[in-house]
């Protein structure tokens, strides 16, 4: 392990990141909010800190390792969920204990979307500014948006960006220098959260709130500036904007970066993971705008429409915008839509979830021992699209798929433990593991009612989904720290 | 520049390594071994390509249709002939170098035009280490020499010892000692660490001295650092591969040569391409053969057989029994370290002479030549300078007033037949050969803008 690298960088991105902070000042000064000084404070106490890490070793000029790369990423994520945290903990207008501020501010950065604020509508427009800029930029990934900002980092740049991008591929770079690709993945990221700010803005909402949902919904986040979310606005041309823009979010980005440089969708067109993703978005609107049909009768056909899909997007991408209680929605309907939050978005995409591209892999293996069981003799490599699956990579899959349900099960027990309700914990962990937000149960509007304990599962929940669990994981085995 | 290296074998990676460390070059490395790639792109800032590296769908991936540069050195002649005639084809790239092993196809200059077989440079291994190690046979006691302005001067290193003239002298001195020719001393290593010389340096015994001189003065020089050696005369090869056998032609004629080769079938067919030299078949590390053959009495003995072990140790095994000096010859850069402090007089390093050479083209401005020195640590470089004083930012000034980075120096220029040895006062001309040696690759960047012309010049 080389110490004094990881805590270079770690200096390093602490400082950077605590320039995300100025932004709300400004925000605070033109609506003159007067919660201004939560902000410097944060300012000062984040860089500080990170100027205290960094200047002991700032000449160190190692290479960073495959090994130091988790780390970084890992103590970064831990480190900036809390000082992301101190904005709101210093707030006077919020009076938030240590855990409810950590809580949000994890939340925002791993785009949960999770909250423990009530009243928003109430709140000061920087503070709100604040929350929906957390999301944006846990989004792409702040590290990406590291290594695109500082080149020094090099080849290091290469195992944080792998650390912290989610999917089962992680070696394929679109440019190569992995800063260039970096950068490409902003550009298009911020470019999607002009064009989606716009949108909102001609679709009827006001500059700020169009900026701040953008900001929530190219992330895949969820937060609002509203405590009835998107149905404040109480209109479909909004909802339909957010679909739009929630479904393109949920695609792989190297998708969007590749029709970008080429200006065509034959990219999209050929990628076995976005027909998957596309099909299963559909059949899973269909299913639900027809259960409403059935259940509500057809009177307001159109409303009734745009509400099936637009929660079918919301959950199943993770992102966890609503426009009514789906909870109290009939039959199956609240399990099934917490149940597809489980495959959430595509891989490269700011989406949590256990990824389309996995299910598509567990599938065709699954598809394909069927296929043993009738040709015992055949050779039959599991594919996608048109190249064979190396077996490291389905292994790896399911390796990542009998994690992720052996830590659910345990979050499950662990919260069920201290005396929540079965219904509430199973869709608490389901929220806070797949990067979802809310939940059915005592959390529909939010986790304010859990207790402490609840609330730091939940923050583990949430790292452990954005960090795809093995990153983390990792650091507790004793074969890391094996020299 | 966005360079794209096809084939990651030892030249391959290590030109990878090489050229990624620049900031202005994008690299992409297509290979088929899916594993050498990734550990690859470990190391490496690059992107990489798993795929044939001729077949067009495959450089297409890889980014051929904007890439500036194919280096094609994959471990196929053929399939770097036709990745270079593809690139040219498909995506027009402008500059494709390609290493071409075997002398057949060296040998047919037709084929490499742009209607035939396009490639703008060809690299033989064989042939740049063969004519390395017979530059240091020809200056006995050198450590590397390198040619600059097609062979006109000579940048040779040597190490100091006690019996040189010059040693324990300040460098001023040198003009007493030696009259009547020019040369400079560009570079001293001392304990592993650059030192660019002034007029007051000291030369130590044991220091690594870097000069630059006149083709004929070489000797002269080499006299200042160290006791002149005899001339060489007699060489034993041990490895009676492609390079043994080049090395022997060339020497078989001026020197007594004697090859060593453990395949009799071999043997018999190399003694047929030989006139004197005489083929031994036997194991270069058997005692009892060396004996007989008077290793004692041999002025160098080269290993120079496929395995780098071999070489090292019958290498060590001739030195012991009294070879005056022993080559062997060395990939890895950590062997070459751990034996050159110790018994084998100098290390050759195939990657090393090669990657010298390819770097050379995949240059900005008018760099016509690149050399490594001490294993990639410090270079050398010809460039021409081009324009006038408005364009260009070295013509018609004084060495004193170019800009230079730090840890570089203007060592020579050559005008025209002309070598001049650089001073402070030399103003450079349109169209010199400027030589610069610099103690630390990284500046090679700010050089190479240097040496370009402004944009007013076309």
């Amino acid at each position: 392990m080389n110490w004094t690298v990881v805590q270079r960088i770690l200096g390093l991105l602490l400082m950077m990141f605590s320039l995300t902070m100025l932004p709300p000042i400004a925000v605070s000064l033109i609506y003159d909010d007067q919660s201004w000084l939560p902000f410097v404070e944060g300012f000062g106490l984040t860089l500080v800190a990170g100027i205290l890490i960094w200047l002991p070793v700032h000449r160190s000029r190692k290479d960073l390792r495959l090994r130091d790369g988790f780390l970084v990423v890992a103590a970064f994520w831990t480190v900036l969920g809390t000082f992301g945290a101190a904005p709101l903990f210093f707030a006077d207008t919020l009076t938030l204990s240590f855990t409810d501020a950590v809580f949000e501010s994890m939340s925002g950065l791993t785009t949960t979307g999770a909250t423990i604020l009530t009243g928003l509508d109430e709140l000061p427009a920087s503070i709100l500014y604040y929350r929906q800029q957390l999301q944006w930029l846990g989004g792409m990934g702040i590290i990406v948006l590291a290594v695109a900002v500082l080149p020094m980092l090099g080849v290091g740049g290469m195992q944080l960006y792998r650390a912290e991008t989610p999917g089962p591929v992680k070696d394929t770079k679109l440019t190569p220098r992995i800063t260039e690709t970096a950068k490409a993945l902003w550009y298009v990221y911020l470019t999607f959260t002009i064009a989606c700010a716009s949108s909102y803005r001609l679709a009827g909402m006001g500059w700020f709130d169009a900026l701040c949902h953008a900001f929530s919904t190219v992330a895949i986040g969820g937060f609002s500036t509203h405590d009835a979310s998107i149905g404040y606005f109480d209109s479909g041309v909004v909802d339909v904007v957010a679909i739009i823009f929630m479904f393109v979010a949920g695609i792989n980005f190297s998708l969007h970066f590749f029709a970008w440089r080429y200006v065509s969708i034959k990219h999209y067109r050929q990628d076995p993971e976005f027909k998957a993703y596309a099909l299963m978005l559909v059949a899973l609107s269909a299913i639900v705008v027809i259960t409403l049909y059935q259940h509500r009768g057809v009177t307001e056909p159109g409303q009734t429409f745009i509400n099936g899909v637009f929660h079918a997007v919301s959950i199943a991408t993770t992102t966890g915008f609503t426009t009514e209680n789906f909870a109290l929605w009939p039959a199956a309907l609240p399990v099934l839509l917490i149940f597809s939050s489980f495959v959430g978005g595509s891989a490269g995409s700011t989406a949590g979830g256990i990824k389309v591209i996995r299910w598509l892999l567990i599938y065709k293996q699954g598809a394909r021992e069927v296929a043993r069981l009738v040709h015992p003799n055949a050779e039959i490599p599991v594919k996608l699209g048109n190249t064979a699956v190396k077996p490291r990579v389905v292994d790896a899959v399911w390796g990542f798929f009998s994690v992720y349900v052996i830590v659910f099960g345990v979050m499950l027990l662990a919260m069920m433990a201290t005396g929540l309700d079965q219904v509430t914990a199973f869709s608490a962990v389901a929220a806070t593991l797949n990067n979802l937000g809310p939940g059915l149960g005592d959390i529909t509007s939010g986790f304010m009612s859990l207790s402490d304990t609840v609330k730091w599962i939940s923050v583990a929940g949430m790292l452990l989904g954005r960090l795809e669990i093995f990153t983390l994981l990792v650091l507790i085995t004793p074969t890391f720290w094996r020299h | 520049m966005k360079i794209l290296i096809l084939g990651a074998g030892q030249v391959g990676s290590s030109a990878a390594y090489h050229l990624s460390r620049e900031e202005a070059n994008e690299v992409t490395v297509v290979d088929m071994r899916a594993d050498v790639l990734r550990e690859l792109q470990d190391r490496l800032d690059i992107r990489t390509v798993v795929g044939h590296a001729a077949y067009p769908d495959v450089l297409e991936r890889a980014g051929a249709s904007d890439a500036d540069i194919v280096v094609a050195l994959t471990n196929s002649d053929e399939t770097n002939m036709v990745a270079c005639q593809i690139a040219y084809t498909n995506f027009r790239t402008p500059t494709k170098i390609a290493r071409i092993r075997s002398a057949e196809y060296m040998n047919a200059h037709k084929l490499f035009t742009q209607d035939a077989i396009p490639i703008d440079v060809r690299i033989s291994p064989e042939q740049l280490v063969c004519s390395h190690i017979e530059q240091l046979i020809l200056y006995p006691g050198s450590s590397q020499v390198l040619d600059f302005a097609g062979g006109r001067v000579r940048l040779v290193g040597a190490k100091a010892d006690r019996d040189g003239l010059l040693v324990g002298q300040r460098i001023a001195t040198l003009k007493d000692h030696i009259k009547n020719t020019e040369g400079r001393i560009a570079a001293i290593y001392r304990d592993g660490k650059a030192m660019l010389p002034k007029g007051d340096t000291v030369i130590q015994e044991g220091d690594e001295v870097f000069f630059i001189a006149n083709r004929k003065d070489v000797r002269v020089f080499m006299s200042e650092m160290r006791r002149l050696e005899d001339p060489v005369r007699r060489v034993v090869i041990a490895g009676g591969g492609n390079i043994g056998v080049r090395l022997a032609l060339a020497l078989e004629q001026t020197n007594q040569v004697k090859i060593i080769e453990r395949d009799p079938q071999r043997a018999r067919q190399i003694s047929e391409q030989l006139n004197k030299a005489i083929v031994l078949v036997g194991d270069a590390a058997d005692e009892e053969l060396l004996l007989e053959e008077d290793i004692d009495n041999v002025d160098v003995f080269c290993g120079l057989t496929n395995s780098e072990e071999a070489n090292i140790l019958s290498s060590m095994l001739a030195k012991r029994l009294g070879a005056h000096k022993v080559m062997a010859l060395i990939n890895r850069a950590s062997y070459a370290e751990l034996v050159e402090s110790g018994s084998i007089d100098i290390a050759v390093s195939p990657q090393q002479v090669t990657i010298g050479s390819l770097l050379a083209h995949v240059r900005r401005g008018d760099v016509v030549k690149v050399h490594s020195l001490r294993r990639g640590a410090a270079e050398a470089m010809e460039a021409i300078a081009h324009g006038d004083a408005e364009s260009s930012k070295v013509v018609g000034r004084k060495i004193e007033d170019i800009e230079l980075p730090k840890g570089t120096a203007i060592v020579a220029v050559v005008r025209e037949d002309q070598v001049i040895i650089a001073h402070h006062d030399t103003i450079i001309e349109t169209d010199d050969h400027v030589i610069l040696f610099m103690t630390d690759r990284r500046k090679i960047e700010h050089l190479e803008t240097l040496f370009q012309v402004g944009v007013s010049f076309i």
